[in-house]
């Protein structure tokens, strides 16, 4: 195929590399330096979409980031993205491209016909129409919908590729290589400053590349190439193309997305795709240029009509020709630079300039080349279906209010300028307080909140001798302040064609009798007459508007469309366009991959992996791990075909019958040391601990303020003034940051250090009415008999020559000692406990069995004290000391917390004694009342009871206390079960606790 | 994201520390009557203000310290910081 629109020559595209591509099914080729639209264009492609709403045709608009339309899927390396801008996206060799929105293909799409209703879809269609009958929402509507609707489908397989983040600090983060970046660049970067700069293009020069213009005796180009490349050199700048600072956030922080492999066909090894950066900035300067606006005008969203400039940096900087009979249709003297543009490669446009009599140098220049220019002339309507084919043309009363005759020229493409719009996200986003400026009709950055300066374009400067001398001063300055350098940069000298001022025209009125479609938002399909509807029927606040007609809302953020539905709404309004205000600019200025946002954080490395010293004999042993917290734990131990079930129930019985023993080193651990140290206890833990004599353990309960249980756990008292401290595994952290808060915040006067010491410590329970004989084993030297060691003692010992802390404390229920080495050692004692515990047939538990171990005999964990029950609700209140007061007593007598029937906890079992009843069910006195069945109480944890060999459930159940022997009904709506069952004791296996004792 | 001056460590970024509400709450002291209303307002009653706002904050990753933070509930902007130790003037 040949490219009919590339011009013979120019460009800054690379003619000797042709890159072949895939374009809605049919082969294409460009050559490298093109984006996807620059390409297409060459193949005279020029429809490329449909809209969101009417389904109408769509081309390209722009040429950059403010592109409405031309949004494809990308198909790169086996792997799919939506969203994509075809002006965005660099040409590589291979790409394959298709249109979105449209159904069944691009050229004949049914949802056109809604183009046809559109009487019946104005603004708020959707909200009015949608909302009856209810039901019919998620039926009928929203699939439809969704269906008619959407800009391209998200990939479904998991991601291959890496995306990175980075975390940077520098003092001048510079944003856009346009004329003022790199001039204030390169200020700053003489003065030793250590310098950022982002362009969001794959080239740098933003608006140098495109005009005619001389610096220092170089065309713009030349002198961006040669500032650039100098910049590259200096080691305190970091210059990055196709990078997008899309947010600015508080505290001077700004994010930035880099994308390093996008443009190529495939992600080099060892690369990431995309990069993110948080950058946190002494100051920063937005040199982010501006956005041509466009004129709104009949059919204006035609394939055919784009912005002037884009039309402009297709031809210099594609080689590419976006039409052969282009009008040009202008209220400033963009629109003149654009049609010399054209002139000089051969094509004759036609300018029509809605101005009087303007007179500058580029308008002279353009008179000089003999360019067809009418004034006080205006386009009425584009006509053509899929393509621009001739414009109703019109001569405009110097009021602006009255349109002539209509005469019907030929064209094949309409470039509009309606001047231009400063992009001032940025500074918007930063806090800066925006102000209007009547001469350029747009909004300007105000007053900094943050450290934050606007430079040329984007703050309203449109001579490059002001922005360059501006740009220059404003790095110098800044960049003197950080680093006390006053390196002066000579200024260079500048010519450029004078221009004159715009004419604040902006929307062509509708000639007699006819009803064109003027479109404000193009990616969004909202046109004039939706805007009126929405003033009509009482909507005034702008952000109302936006969100009732979607203005503005797209992907694109309005970028060529909001400046345009102010002006709309303050004429109707009667208001100035201040008085109205525009809305609030978040981030992203522009659509960043989820990819990039998360980063390396996928799966796995979401959140670190802790694993126990032991965690390798697991790992051999057969052991099924299961995610406990951050931390890996065996959750049974595979035998032979064994499932869950059948290990773990193997595994409690051992422990209830000889010995078994359970990696315990997850369990928090924090030293308590100092004088005070039993006080701090006493006012944290709800009983007694002033008296707790050396070598003993104890366990306590500690509730948060407001009399909730936070968490529990044995305190041992190693010596006079140190205890050690046990958490749960969930709550450790948690636990050290509550102690530390008291002693920091409350109680500083208490001489008490606190820490972590989990990971020093590797510590193995070993349970079971055999665990003394192993024991004896373990520490032939110590007296760990009855006597020696009762229950709640603690003594240390020498394991094999390693200094172990013993303790007997019981999870389990069982005859149980914890016995704790430094973790180096954890290994080594683990398989010193196997080797010695083999005669008595010791085996290894997981947590499945851990569970089970603990619910028959009703100790609490994590499923009860789950940040909603007080002591009692767990047959805690017991602990409570009357003596003493401590953090959350007072709350305990709150009225609900006193109340006769409160909860509590209680045994439950299955009346058939087989079926396994789920966690998380409910209690119901009635299992066929009608709905909501009032719910007694819930199902908190299950287990097959290998001392009763049948299922077995802890509940946390309404007049628990008095509800022992009833009948009731478990019901699980999630799994579709109703259980008959019984309400017994929750301490369903040695209720005397003689066990832990003997 | 906020960058926060730890009076322990220096300017560290807002992901170190973690939020500890109030500064300005005092707790009650030890076995002293209270009422339920005082208790209350201890326990739960919050001002949600609008503006300069004492805040506890704790340097979870770096130093362990809870520090105290004035702060513009609005702006985000930090005026000062200070050592748990020390009293908000």
């Amino acid at each position: 195929m040949t490219q009919s629109f590339r011009l013979e020559s120019g460009g800054l595209i690379n003619r000797d590399k042709k890159i072949s591509f895939k374009f809605n099914g049919k082969n294409y080729f460009g050559y490298e330096g093109d984006t996807l639209a620059s390409a297409l264009i060459a193949n005279g492609v020029h429809l490329i979409g449909r809209s969101f709403k009417y389904h109408r045709p769509r081309g390209f608009f722009g040429a950059g980031v403010d592109e409405p339309y031309a949004i494809v899927q990308l198909y790169r390396n086996g792997e799919t993205e939506p969203n994509i801008k075809a002006t965005e996206q660099e040409l590589f060799e291979g790409l394959e491209a298709k249109s979105v929105n449209c159904w069944p293909s691009v050229n004949f799409d049914v949802g056109a016909i809604n183009n046809f209703l559109k009487i019946f879809l104005p603004a708020g269609f959707y909200y009015k129409t949608f909302m009856w009958p209810k039901s019919f929402w998620y039926k009928i509507y929203e699939p439809f919908i969704r269906k008619a609707a959407g800009l391209g489908t998200a990939s479904i397989k998991h991601d291959k590729e890496r995306y990175e983040h980075k975390y940077e600090y520098c003092d001048l983060l510079i944003t856009g290589s346009g004329p003022s970046g790199l001039a204030s660049a390169y200020s700053a970067a003489k003065n030793g400053a250590k310098v950022i700069l982002a362009e969001d293009k794959s080239r740098f020069g933003g608006t140098l590349l495109t005009s005619d213009v001389n610096i220092g005796n170089q065309s713009g180009k030349e002198w961006a190439d040669s500032i650039v490349s100098e910049l590259k050199e200096m080691s305190n700048v970091t210059i990055k193309n196709r990078s997008q600072v899309f947010g600015y956030y508080d505290h001077n922080m700004l994010v930035m997305s880099e994308r390093i492999s996008d443009h190529l066909p495939k992600t080099k090894k060892y690369h990431p795709k995309q990069r993110l950066w948080y950058i946190r900035a002494k100051e920063v300067l937005i040199s982010s240029g501006s956005i041509e606006r466009p004129i709104v005008f009949g059919n204006n969203d035609t394939p055919g009509v784009m912005l002037s400039s884009a039309a402009k940096e297709y031809m210099k900087v594609y080689g590419v020709l976006v039409g052969k009979k282009p009008l040009v249709f202008t209220n400033n003297d963009s629109g003149y630079e654009t049609a010399i543009e054209f002139k000089k490669n051969g094509v004759d446009p036609i300018i029509l300039d809605t101005r009087k009599e303007p007179q500058s140098e580029i308008i002279e220049e353009a008179k000089n080349m003999n360019i067809n220019i009418r004034n006080s002339y205006v386009v009425v309507a584009a006509q053509g279906y899929k393509k621009v084919k001739s414009a109703d043309i019109a001569k405009i009363s110097d009021d602006k209010e009255e349109i002539g005759s209509v005469e019907n020229i030929k064209c094949d493409c309409i470039c509009v300028s309606g001047f231009w719009t400063p992009t001032i996200h940025l500074a918007s986003q930063s806090g800066n307080k925006t102000k209007f400026n009547e001469e350029i009709d747009a909004f300007v950055p105000g007053v900094s909140k943050q450290n934050e300066k606007t430079l040329g374009a984007a703050n309203g400067i449109y001579t490059l001798e002001e922005t360059l001398k501006d740009s220059f001063e404003k790095g110098n300055q800044i960049s003197k302040e950080i680093t006390n350098n006053d390196n002066k940069v000579s200024f260079p000298n500048v010519v450029e064609k004078k221009s004159t001022i715009h004419d604040k025209f902006w929307c062509v009125p509708l000639p007699k009798g006819k009803n064109y479609k003027r479109f404000l938002d193009f990616q969004n399909d909202v046109a004039v007459s939706d805007i009126e509807i929405a003033l009509k029927e009482g909507y005034r606040s702008i952000e109302h508007v936006k969100r009732y007609t979607t203005l503005g809302m797209a992907t694109d953020q309005g970028k060529t469309s909001n400046l345009n539905g102010l002006q709309l709404v303050s004429k109707i309004e009667n208001k100035v366009v201040p008085a109205v205000g525009h809305t609030t600019f978040r981030p992203p200025y522009s659509p960043v991959s989820i990819g990039a946002i998360v980063g390396r954080e996928v799966g796995k490395h979401s959140k670190p992996t802790r694993k126990s010293p032991m965690h390798s004999w697991h790992e051999k042993n057969n052991a099924v791990f299961v995610d406990a917290g951050v931390w890996l734990r065996p959750r049974y131990y595979k035998r032979g075909d064994e499932n869950l079930f059948e290990a773990s129930k193997r595994e409690a019985k051992n422990v209830r019958t000889n010995v078994g023993v359970c990696d315990v080193t997850t369990l928090g651990k924090i030293d308590i040391k100092g004088p005070d140290a039993a006080e701090l206890l006493n006012r944290v833990y709800t009983n007694a601990w002033l008296k707790l004599p050396v070598g003993k353990a104890r366990y306590g309960v500690m509730l948060r303020e407001d009399g909730i249980v936070m968490d529990d756990g044995t305190t041992t008292r190693i010596s006079e003034n140190h205890y050690h401290m046990t958490t749960t595994t969930a709550q450790a952290a948690n636990v050290l940051s509550h102690l530390e808060y008291y002693l920091q915040l409350v109680w500083p006067e208490l001489n008490v250090n606190v820490v972590s010491t989990t990971e020093q410590w590797a510590g193995a329970a070993i349970a079971g009415p055999k665990s003394r004989e192993v024991l004896k084993k373990l520490f032939p030297n110590s007296d760990v008999t009855n006597e020696g060691l009762p229950f709640m003692g603690y003594m240390e010992g020498d394991l094999f020559g390693v200094k172990a802390k013993i303790f007997r404390i019981s999870f389990s229920g069982e005859l149980a000692y914890e016995v704790n080495v430094e973790s180096d050692y954890g290994y080594f004692m683990w398989e010193k406990i196997i080797e010695v515990g083999e005669e008595f047939g010791i085996q290894p538990y997981g947590t499945e069995a851990l569970s089970t171990l603990r619910i028959e005999m009703g100790h609490v964990a994590g499923s009860e004290l789950d940040g909603r029950t007080i002591p009692y609700d767990n047959s805690l209140e017991g602990l409570l000391s009357k003596k003493k007061d401590f953090i959350g007593k007072r709350s305990l007598s709150r009225k609900a917390f006193a109340a006769e029937d409160r909860q509590k906890i209680v045994g439950v079992v299955p009346l058939d004694k087989k079926t396994s009843i789920p966690e998380g069910s409910h209690l119901v006195k009635d299992s066929n009342a009608p709905l909501p069945n009032p719910k007694l109480g819930y199902i908190s944890a299950s287990c097959w009871s290998v001392e009763h060999d049948n299922p077995f459930s802890l509940a946390i159940l309404k007049d628990g206390k008095n509800m022992i022997g009833e009948k009731l009904f478990v019901m699980s709506p999630l799994k579709n079960k109703v259980i008959p069952v019984e309400i017994v004791s929750s301490h369903y296996v040695d209720p005397k606790g003689e066990r832990v004792r003997s | 994201m906020l960058h926060i001056k730890c009076p322990h460590c220096g300017i560290r970024s807002q992901n170190e520390f973690s939020y500890g509400g109030d500064a300005t709450i005092k707790r009650p002291e030890l076995g002293k009557e209270i009422s339920d209303q005082d208790w209350d307002n201890f326990v739960y009653n919050r001002k949600s203000l609008r503006g300069k706002h004492w805040e506890l904050w704790q340097h979870l990753s770096g130093c362990r310290q809870w520090i105290k933070v004035q702060r513009d509930t609005a702006t985000h902007e930090i005026f000062k910081t200070l050592k748990a130790n020390e009293e908000i003037s």
